[in-house]
């Protein structure tokens, strides 16, 4: 058993994308924690949103052209393209006075 | 209540101007207010069923179900809409004659109506989705304050409807002899714009990731966030930061759309004779 687990570690070590992982975001009071997130410019990333609101919440941004509904208390993944470095601001649609957040690509 | 309202009318402009260049498209065609309002209603009812289902939706698919549904609906679209501007290609002169001929109505354009009853419960869907989910989630916070903001929704979608009555009465300004290819013209970019957003859907979603690099960045002249951005993006597709397989769909959608276009006009060669006289 020992040796399994010693195993699945060496080939997730070894799993480039899973070094990397996706990225955690929490929505919470209808406020992104973290509020800036930063990523590897060039390089196309995974953000898992968690939404801990009761209600949906839609992760908005032109600058990153995403637009994903996440229901209330639940979660998905927001792909984000290889950016070239910048900093591109998201909101959450239905709350965007205070659900603001921006990726920084660098 | 004005976030709300602002927010519920960036909701509503989109399928407001979908439904106003739907409208102009089919004047003069019998039963048109019928199919269009059979096409805002199956769009209310399927946005309430999706808001409703967002959270099974969203997690079809390995998480990029809503993705992909976007980018089927969409594509749905592209094709009543292709479909819409070369039937009427091959009928929509025999049709202008018969009108003016009778001065009245013409009951054969109910074929395409069909089809543009489908791309208008498409975009009332797509954003009426979102519009449910916001205005739930207001109504479920409950308090003094929810009142106002369903006030605000409410006004939103007054807006929204006054928008349809813009984008219809502007382009019936135009000369009834050139209504026709105008609204071609539009409808063709419309269906465009769409495929091309339908292809960063399919990308959102993990597939299809050809050209993905920015091939221009034109917000510093308009930003797609701008009101004017938001709808040029509705009318036309305006990207300010498109994908090289963007610009590769919008452009072969137009190509397919006017190959089209041409090839059912040749296959009516006497209704064509029939108009001119």
């Amino acid at each position: 058993m020992r040796r399994l687990f010693l195993v699945c570690l060496a080939l997730a070590a070894a799993h480039p994308a899973l070094a990397d992982g996706p990225i955690a975001l929490l929505l919470k009071d209808h406020k992104f924690t973290p509020s800036q997130i930063h990523v590897k410019a060039n390089t196309p990333v995974v953000i898992h949103m968690t939404n801990a609101d009761p209600t949906a919440e839609e992760f908005d941004s032109t600058a990153l052209k995403v637009e994903k509904v996440v229901a209330g208390n639940d979660s998905g993944d927001v792909r984000i393209r290889a950016l070239s470095p910048g900093k591109y601001p998201f909101m959450g649609e239905y709350h965007p006075d205070t659900a603001q957040g921006v990726v920084i690509a660098q | 209540m004005l976030a709300t309202l602002l927010i519920v009318f960036r909701e509503v402009i989109e399928a407001g101007l979908i439904v106003g260049i739907v409208l102009a498209a089919t004047k003069g065609v019998a039963r048109r207010g019928l199919w269009v309002g059979y096409g805002i209603a199956a769009g209310v009812l399927g946005a309430c069923l999706v808001a409703g289902f967002a959270g099974e939706i969203a997690s079809l698919f390995a998480g990029s179900g809503q993705e992909f549904f976007d980018a089927g609906i969409l594509l749905l679209a592209v094709g009543m809409l292709t479909w819409h501007n070369v039937w009427m290609a091959g009928h929509g002169r025999a049709m202008a004659q018969e009108m003016k001929s009778i001065g009245t109505a013409v009951s054969k354009g109910e074929r395409p109506l069909a089809a543009l009853a489908v791309v208008v419960g498409v975009a009332v869907l797509r954003e009426g989705s979102e519009i449910v989910l916001f205005l739930y989630g207001i109504a479920s916070q409950g308090g003094t304050s929810s009142a106002a903001m369903l006030l605000g929704g409410a006004l939103g979608l007054a807006a929204g409807a006054a928008v349809t009555a813009l984008m219809y009465y502007g382009l019936l300004a135009i000369p009834a002899g050139r209504l026709f290819s105008v609204t071609s013209w539009l409808i063709t970019l419309l269906a465009a714009g769409m495929a091309a957003q339908a292809i960063l859907f399919i990308q959102q979603g993990g597939y299809l990731e050809y050209f993905t690099s920015t091939l221009w960045d034109t917000s510093w002249l308009l930003s797609q966030d701008s009101l004017a951005g938001r709808l040029l993006h509705t009318l036309v597709g305006y990207d300010d930061t498109p994908n090289g397989l963007q610009i590769i769909t919008y452009l072969s959608t137009i190509l397919v759309v006017m190959v089209l276009t041409r090839w059912e006009r040749a296959r009516h060669p006497r209704r064509r004779l029939v108009a001119a006289e």
